[in-house]
């Protein structure tokens, strides 16, 4: 489903991406993690080419994204993507959120996409905030609404950014719960996070990236018990130690906050 | 006559001020003034939206010479550009009313500034909304349309206040190809009574003054009302 080949990235001296070699299968759910600035989000967003790549082949739901001749909007319309930062419309209802790309893209019919959207919002648990405004909603209904604007449009592909590193501690589950769901009913995913429990919960695979390379692939339960490499140990160590302690406040979320609000 | 300010010559002339001969002959003063500064401002919001989307094409042959055109209007001063007008528009078209080049020089000029207004405005947007956005599919120019433009422009609207401010102002500059604009108006009253510029010209101030100034304190009161409450 995704293939990436001897995927190099720059920016400009900067070598973010070196030398990936991915095969993600369909339906399989695949948790990426690292520390801060090893290229996660780099990585995940070439996939959709919010990133185009700088060497190397990347192919995507059979179509080559190397390839100059590629649709890249058709492309984008059958993957979705969930931000850290939400990124809802704040200027449309967020029923216009979820039905603007159907009704613009797929040409559905008003009625038809609103139909779709409320299926989709009560998936959610939001379908009484059909009328409701962006800034009106908590960071995790903000984070559900993107994840139903994202599923509206029927990808075939999810990909979710840290997508919930901008959120209050309390509201991590739910979104989690939108998210384990979403895994279980076979999606394809490439997921970003932290969030270990989600990761030995419903991933099938998880890669650790640090400074541009994957070091390491495995599945969860492999992963967390046995890591081979130095860094994921270390990495592992930090994560389950020093911020475990710190996660039941706010220091936590604030902390990834900042550093990967850039 | 011996008093030191005698105002009777304003009251005398108040409608002619106001609108000048209408509704009988062309409208005048005041009446005219705004009807420049509005029509103007309009033409010049649409100008300046597609000045400013060309002059941030991805296509450095759109680009250039819409990036040309807006430096070679702000390197020149609004009368130069009036003159033009005034003299070019006829060459080029035969009879047109001074009002009209005095509406186009206004527009030309404006718009330049006003794309400068509107692309401020577009890269103001937060660069998620314009990812998340092609994310979903949507192409570029739907991105703009649906997503930023709306947005921008909301954001845009103190701004262009003020620019219609600063036309009200610029208006003043057509009476020197004879459209009697308010100041025109004034010039011509002075001309023919000859004893009273300072209260002519006090009178006009103030009232330009007023206006302005209404204006840009609706600008202040918007500024207040349209910023997002809190965005992404
Ligand atoms: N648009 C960009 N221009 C230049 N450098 C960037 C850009 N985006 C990310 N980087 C740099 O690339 C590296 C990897 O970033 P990123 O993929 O965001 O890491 P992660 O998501 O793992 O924290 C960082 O050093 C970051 O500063
Ligand atoms: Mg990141």
């Amino acid at each position: 489903m995704i293939i990436f080949q001897g995927v190099h990235k720059w920016f400009k001296d900067l070598h973010v991406l070196n030398d990936i070699n991915l095969h993600i299968t369909s339906g399989e759910v695949l948790v990426v993690c690292g520390p801060s600035g090893s290229g996660k989000s780099t990585l995940i967003r070439t996939i959709n080419e919010l990133e185009p790549i700088s060497d190397g082949k990347l192919i995507v739901d059979g179509m080559d994204l190397s390839d100059k001749s590629t649709d890249i909007n058709k492309l984008r319309a059958e993957i979705g993507f969930v931000f850290q930062q939400f990124n809802l419309y704040p200027h449309l209802s967020v029923i216009r959120n979820i039905t603007l790309a159907p009704t613009k893209i797929r040409k559905m019919s008003k009625k038809d996409a609103e139909d779709e959207a409320m299926l989709l919002l009560t998936r959610v648990g939001l379908a009484d905030k059909r009328n409701a405004y962006p800034t009106q909603l908590s960071g995790g209904q903000q984070q559900r609404v993107a994840i139903a604007r994202a599923l509206a449009m029927k990808p075939r592909i999810m990909l979710f950014d840290e997508p919930t590193s901008a959120l209050d501690p309390e509201m991590i589950g739910e979104v989690l719960e939108v998210m384990k769901d979403l895994a279980r009913s076979g999606m394809t995913m490439v997921v970003v996070t932290h969030e270990m429990g989600f990761a030995r919960e419903v991933a099938h695979r998880v890669a650790f990236m640090a400074d541009g390379i994957i070091l390491e692939k495995a599945a969860p339960e492999e992963f967390f018990l046995r890591p081979q490499h130095p860094r994921a140990q270390q990495f592992l160590r930090q994560l389950l130690t020093p911020m475990q302690a710190e996660s039941n406040g706010s220091n936590f979320s604030h902390h990834h906050t900042k550093e990967d609000v850039k | 006559m011996e008093h030191f300010l005698d105002f009777s010559v304003i009251s005398d002339n108040f409608t002619y001020f106001m609108i000048g001969r209408f509704p009988h002959g062309p409208l005048g003063g005041v009446g005219l003034t705004m009807y420049l500064a509005v029509v103007a401002c309009i033409l010049s919001f649409f100008g300046g939206l597609i000045l400013g989307l060309l002059s941030i094409s991805r296509f450095y042959f759109v680009r250039y010479p819409a990036l040309a055109f807006i430096n070679l209007v702000r390197g020149m001063p609004l009368l130069m550009v009036i003159f033009w007008m005034y003299f070019l528009m006829p060459a080029l078209f035969g009879k047109v009313a001074e009002n009209n080049t005095v509406i186009m020089a206004l527009t030309l000029f404006t718009s330049a500034y006003m794309s400068r207004i509107v692309v401020a405005g577009i890269e103001g947007i937060p660069k998620g909304q314009t990812e998340a956005a092609v994310s979903t599919g949507l192409a570029p120019w739907q991105v703009m349309l649906y997503i930023v433009l709306p947005q921008g422009l909301r954001n845009m609207i103190p701004s262009f206040v003020n620019q219609f401010v600063s036309l009200i102002k610029d208006t003043s500059l057509a009476f020197i190809v004879g459209v009697s604009e308010l100041t025109h108006v004034a010039t011509q009253i002075n001309n023919r009574t000859m004893a009273f510029p300072t209260e002519i010209f006090m009178f006009i101030a103030l009232v330009y003054f007023i206006i302005c100034y209404a204006f840009t304190s609706l600008s202040r009161w918007l500024e207040g009302r349209l910023s997002w409450s809190k965005v992404t």
